[in-house]
């Protein structure tokens, strides 16, 4: 009997990555329409009203994942740069750059849809939380990133300048939260948490889902536009000419 | 051929690497006095920016007087390695046999004296004005001479990463700004901590430790770009 192997580095060749990430994003992207509704229509419909917090709590459908995607991905980009600098292979830093601004969308989503669900909450737009700031310089760090990336006109030297920033970066982020936690506690008392409701199991699963979805979205986003990111770069090439044509 | 390179201990490297430098910055007076001046007047906008309040100006003082710190030592960066690499002479020592990260390592070891020191000294003058006592100068003083080599050495991965990039001021505070957050946090927590009557030791551990862990990281990843920069 014969077994087949599946050359797996092959996929390390932007070439072949083109393709396989042309036929994978659609499942994505179609399980992501799925979820998003799905979750959605337990979150709004489903989901029963919070005793303390009334309808306004259910923005947390969106801002947990949000919240959570914006802090995994940055890990994720960190690993393809880390990747790519030691193999120096081409499609880790394609990654790298096409996880950024998603990673950026969602850390500044996870503010805005925070800032939203305060003003009922708390009665004010933004408190100097230690989870709110950490997200904030998150923000920054992805800012930065974008901001080297764009300002660096050699690609191969972008993806390796942003890198080693995103390494530094990945090194930093827990120093920054632990710090800010602690800032946060000399600072002012521990601000309104929601410990105090326990969670039904609908607006659980509601959350559950909406991860999912989330991460659905994050992946097929990333696939489709690392293809964009791979046809920009090969444009040179006989192959890309061929796929466009 | 057989081509003997004499071998030079690493300590005698460092250290005409850190002469060559200061007596380079020396030279140029305005490099040092420039930031300095900059602390100054950023630290004497305040002021007049939120009132002249005593307590307020006092409750403030530890806080403005590190941003203000942080800003200046941020607007030397830049020069750290952008002469050495318009005349030539950084690529010579990237080629050398000398570890880079040694040399990388004198280099902001000699930016914090040039920079860093000058402002540890200056910040007691500015502290007055707010209203410091003699006890938290000293706690203030103490925080900035264990935070600033931190500084300078975080900020030249910065300075190394925007080596000939268009925009690269700009752009170096963006990446840099949130690194040095942990440094803020406790270098401006240690002197009001010992205003609220709490000890200072845990602020001034962690300050030690960020300086540490930056030694010993921060000139592998800033030869990491130099190499980068320079390919």
């Amino acid at each position: 009997m014969k077994t087949r192997v599946i050359h797996w580095f092959k996929f390390a060749s932007p070439q072949n990555f083109y393709v396989l990430a042309g036929r994978m994003w659609p499942w994505f992207a179609g399980l992501a329409a799925v979820l998003t509704l799905v979750g959605l229509w337990i979150s709004f419909f489903v989901a029963p009203v919070d005793a303390q917090q009334g309808q306004g709590y259910r923005i947390i459908f969106v801002h947990v994942p949000a919240s959570q995607m914006s802090m995994f991905i940055y890990l994720v980009m960190a690993a393809w740069a880390g990747i790519g600098l030691a193999f120096n292979t081409r499609l880790s830093g394609m990654m790298a750059s096409a996880l950024a601004p998603t990673g950026a969308l969602f850390a500044f989503l996870s503010l805005i849809t925070g800032s939203l669900w305060g003003k009922p909450m708390w009665g004010t737009w933004w408190v100097w939380d230690a989870r709110l700031t950490s997200e904030l310089i998150l923000l920054f760090l992805y800012l930065g990133f974008l901001a080297l990336q764009s300002s660096i006109d050699d690609p191969r030297r972008a993806d390796k300048a942003c890198a080693v920033l995103a390494l530094v970066g990945a090194v930093n982020v827990p120093i920054i939260y632990f710090s800010v936690i602690w800032w946060n506690t000399l600072h002012q008392g521990a601000s309104v948490s929601m410990k105090g409701s326990s969670m039904a199991s609908t607006m659980l699963a509601g959350m559950l889902i909406m991860v999912l979805a989330f991460w659905m979205y994050a992946i097929a986003i990333a696939l489709l536009r690392v293809r964009n990111i791979i046809l920009d770069r090969e444009r040179h090439t006989d192959w890309v000419k061929h796929a466009v044509a | 051929m057989n081509t003997t390179i004499p071998s030079i201990g690493l300590g005698r490297v460092l250290l005409s690497v850190l002469k060559r430098e200061i007596s380079l910055g020396l030279r140029q007076k305005g490099e040092v006095l420039t930031p300095l001046v900059f602390f100054m007047v950023i630290a004497s906008l305040f002021p007049l920016g939120v009132g002249a309040e005593s307590n307020l100006l006092l409750r403030m003082a530890p806080g403005v007087l590190w941003v203000s710190a942080l800003l200046a030592a941020m607007l030397s960066l830049q020069r750290m390695f952008a002469t050495d690499h318009a005349d030539g002479s950084l690529e010579q020592m990237v080629l050398s046999p000398t570890p880079l990260g040694l040399l990388v390592l004198a280099k902001a070891l000699a930016h914090f004296l040039l920079s860093g020191l000058p402002l540890v000294l200056i910040a007691p003058v500015l502290g007055l004005q707010f209203g410091l006592d003699t006890r938290s100068l000293g706690i203030l003083m103490l925080s900035l001479l264990l935070g600033t080599p931190t500084l300078s050495l975080i900020g030249s991965i910065g300075a190394a990463l925007t080596l000939g990039v268009r925009g690269a001021g700009v752009l170096l505070s963006l990446l840099i700004l949130p690194l040095y957050i942990p440094v803020l946090i406790f270098g401006a927590g240690a002197v009001e901590a010992d205003a609220a009557g709490l000890g200072i030791g845990g602020h001034l551990s962690l300050l030690a430790a960020l300086l540490v862990l930056s030694l010993f990281f921060s000139p592998l990843a800033t030869a990491a770009a130099l190499r980068i920069s320079l390919e």
